[in-house]
């Protein structure tokens, strides 16, 4: 009875099939189909036992596992300096410090390694510990900071009148309310340690192989497949757990403390505005030290010249430019077109089933880049064979960037108010004009922002592509990665070179995005 | 004529709507009154095809119109936090329904739209710089521009300071009364529902339990419920 006429109701059902379809097909196509095939691949050679199989899982495991929490430490240590001032004082500069200390966390996993390479860190553990300092300083000042500016200073305040010094108030009160944001920072460093890929391939070399390295030799170099299959399984056994640890300190984060809108910040002076300086100028002098290094070791024997020619071993440096643009355009738009529609999905207030669709596109991005690209060598030659394709690539960029773009639209579209929708209704418009003419406007804006971190995505990928990208189909990130790879300051020079144009053109991008973002607030 | 018989709406398993019944003649302009939650806003939302009724019927001069999907029902809603797109500016708003039925010369209409509701040349405002009488006036707007069959309006003053209420009530009555539009008002205040209709319908606990006019409703009412809430 009622709403509607039935065959406008089976049309509309039909119609959300549709749309649900695409992203799902895409994800089980390109996702859970290739590490379905990573499992039974993997399963069969752990049950088969090889000789020296478990001494080395465990050897890389292990490995793997230590310097992700050494480096989740370090950083956490050398963090700690920069969030306490940025989250108690206010002072001049203070935003700018804070989106400076970003920087290192946008940039490519190659350019970093590249950086320090330059600063002549190869090969050795503290290399390796020092690069995911610099990538990870970021998140533990902004997760933390984001909390500890917003703990009422009345607290603190009670602290003190109780008798208790500074130190105290600090250890007493602040410290464990800051506990579940730290938790959740340290969760996110371990993660990203854990499978960084990038920067322990170029800085460690395969003597200090983490999985993803050990993955990337066995299938790659070596092709044994079923090895690279065990490992991946370890690999994901890994995530998940440090996946689950996270989503719990999330649950546990979204209980609200007494808060307030972030206005304990004092204005340091005398001995603590000294302090704030000291605390916030080193932090900075630390992580602007490899990029200025690189930029300015880039500069010498003419390096920018020779990527303009073509090199006969490593391929032509400006080719990869030429190829990392037009990638990064194709995989922004397939990205933006699956994961809009993913959003509509998603935001279609079915319940139960949205917040499992929802879950099951974030799983590339909690997965391993490394998996993404393995699963795709495994298992793309069913139905058709597409690992010649130029379309690889471009496929597993998207598939790692659907889950930004669904993350900026979806907050959109669950803002408009279901009145604007039904408004538009009575006002005659048909389902579909309803999502064309005020859905799709509405969430246009933040698709952009999705669309510029697609594309950034892409430029800097390394892990999936350095498995699925051929000669020909070479990007600036593995390009960089091949001229490092030679011997000689002829290819170090041209490394160093490519990384601060991927730098740069990830820079312009970025800084777009961080505008138009500015620009959202208020709009609507 | 809009006839309502006896229809049930049952929302998230609880009884909203209960054999509710309602009579608009055309040209009539009536105003459903009762406290909030008695199912007021939910009677408009099943005219207007935005909820499904159980059991009942609906009828438009005579034609039962159950199988005809909102859009297609030619009726107009404004809604009780005005629904204005925020995409679009006050012009485009308007617009909208003209549009969606295939208006010609519609920046003609939105103009006349607008100085009917005393907001000449606002076309290009966009709506986040309006006040909240001007947004009223812009749904009004919208609401009337394609020149509905039937005029809904639920709690049309609801969300607006008191004083601002009164200026606007003999204004929106004005506006109605001059296109002669038949219209079903929603509201919880007896006062508002005595400036802008002609009948009023006494709504308690999802069903119409009185119509008439005030004076008949204060002389003769139905039960002691209906007296209390009136007096």
């Amino acid at each position: 009875m009622g709403l509607g006429d039935g065959r406008l109701r089976n049309r509309l059902r039909l119609g959300w099939v549709a749309v649900a379809a695409v992203p799902l097909l895409f994800i089980a196509y390109l996702f859970v189909y290739p590490v379905a095939r990573i499992l039974s691949i993997g399963l069969a050679e752990l049950s088969l036992g090889s000789t020296g199989l478990e001494a080395r899982l465990l050897r890389v495991g292990w490995f793997t596992v230590w310097q992700a929490s050494a480096s989740t430490a370090l950083t956490l240590i050398l963090a700690a300096p920069m969030t306490w001032a940025v989250s108690t004082y206010e002072f001049k500069g203070r935003r700018l410090a804070t989106a400076l200390v970003t920087v290192p966390f946008v940039l490519p996993t190659v350019v970093v390694g590249t950086a320090f390479v330059a600063l002549g860190f190869r090969g050795s553990v503290w290399a390796i510990l020092a690069a995911h300092v610099f990538f990870n300083v970021a998140v533990v000042v902004r997760t933390v900071s984001s909390l500890w500016s917003r703990i009422d200073p009345a607290l603190l305040d009670a602290g003190r009148v109780l008798g208790a010094s500074e130190w105290k108030v600090f250890r007493l009160v602040t410290l464990p309310l800051l506990k579940p944001a730290i938790a959740a920072a340290a969760s996110i460093v371990f993660l990203f340690t854990f499978t960084s890929f990038g920067v322990v391939l170029i800085l460690g070399g395969f003597q200090l192989a983490t999985l993803e390295v050990e993955i990337y030799r066995q299938a790659v170099t070596l092709f044994d497949l079923p090895l690279a299959a065990a490992l991946a399984i370890v690999q994901l056994l890994g995530v998940t757990g440090a996946l689950y640890a996270y989503s719990r300190y999330q649950e546990r984060r979204s209980v609200s403390w007494t808060l307030d809108s972030g206005t304990g910040r004092k204005r340091p002076a005398g001995r603590a505005l000294t302090l704030v300086w000291l605390a916030v100028g080193s932090t900075l002098a630390i992580l602007a030290a490899p990029i200025g290094v690189l930029v300015v070791r880039s500069g010498t024997a003419d390096s920018y010249l020779r990527l303009v020619s073509d090199d006969p071993i490593a391929g032509s440096p400006i080719g990869s430019v030429g190829n990392s643009l037009l990638f990064a355009v194709i995989s922004m738009t397939v990205a933006v077109v699956i994961g809009v529609m993913a959003s509509a999905v998603i935001t279609g207030r079915r319940g139960k089933l949205s917040r499992w669709f929802d879950l099951v596109l974030m799983l590339p991005l909690g997965t391993s880049a490394v998996t993404v690209g393995f699963g795709f060598i495994v298992a793309l030659d069913w139905p058709v064979d597409i690992r010649a394709t130029l379309w690889l690539v471009p496929l597993a960029h998207a598939l790692v960037a659907v889950p930004f773009v669904v993350r900026s639209t979806v907050p959109t579209l669950r803002s408009i108010q279901p009145e604007t929708r039904e408004a538009a209704r009575v006002l005659g418009a048909s389902p579909w004009q309803v999502w064309r003419r005020i859905d799709l406007p509405i969430v246009s804006r933040a698709a952009f922002v999705g669309a510029g971190f697609a594309f950034v995505v892409s430029l800097g990928e390394f892990g999936a592509t350095s498995f699925v990208a051929r000669p020909n189909t070479a990007t600036m990130p593995v390009m960089i990665f091949r001229l490092l790879e030679r011997p000689g300051q002829a290819s170090f020079g041209m490394a160093m070179a490519l990384s601060v144009v991927l730098a740069t053109l990830t820079a312009i991008v970025v800084l777009w995005l961080d505008r138009a973002r500015v620009g959202d607030i208020g709009r609507f | 004529m809009l006839s309502v018989r006896d229809i049930d709406v049952v929302l998230d398993g609880s009884p909203i709507l209960d054999q509710t019944s309602l009579e608009v003649a055309d040209s009539e302009i009536v105003a459903v009154l009762g406290p909030s939650g008695s199912g007021k806003s939910t009677l408009l939302r099943a005219i207007a095809g935005l909820v499904a009724i159980q059991s009942g019927d609906i009828y438009w001069d005579g034609q039962s119109i159950l199988d005809i999907p909102t859009h297609k029902r030619g009726f107009g809603l404004m809604f009780q936090g005005f629904a204005l797109f925020p995409h679009l500016t006050v012009g485009d708003n308007v617009a909208f329904g003209l549009e969606m039925s295939g208006h010609e010369r519609i920046s003609d209409e939105v103009a006349e739209a607008l100085e009917w509701v005393g907001l000449p040349g606002f076309e290009d405002r966009s709506i986040s710089g309006l006040s909240g009488g001007e947004q009223q006036r812009v749904a009004l707007a919208r609401t009337l521009a394609p020149r509905p069959r039937l005029v809904m309006l639920d709690e049309p003053l609801g969300s607006l300071d008191r004083n601002l209420r009164e200026r606007l009530v003999a204004d929106t009555r004005t506006i109605l009364d001059q296109r002669g539009v038949t219209a079903v008002v929603v509201t919880h205040d007896r006062e508002e529902a005595v400036a802008l209709a002609d009948r009023l319908a006494i709504m308690h606990a999802g069903s119409i339990v009185q119509t008439g006019r005030l004076s008949e409703i204060l002389d003769d009412p139905a039960d002691t419920w209906v007296r209390e809430f009136i007096s």
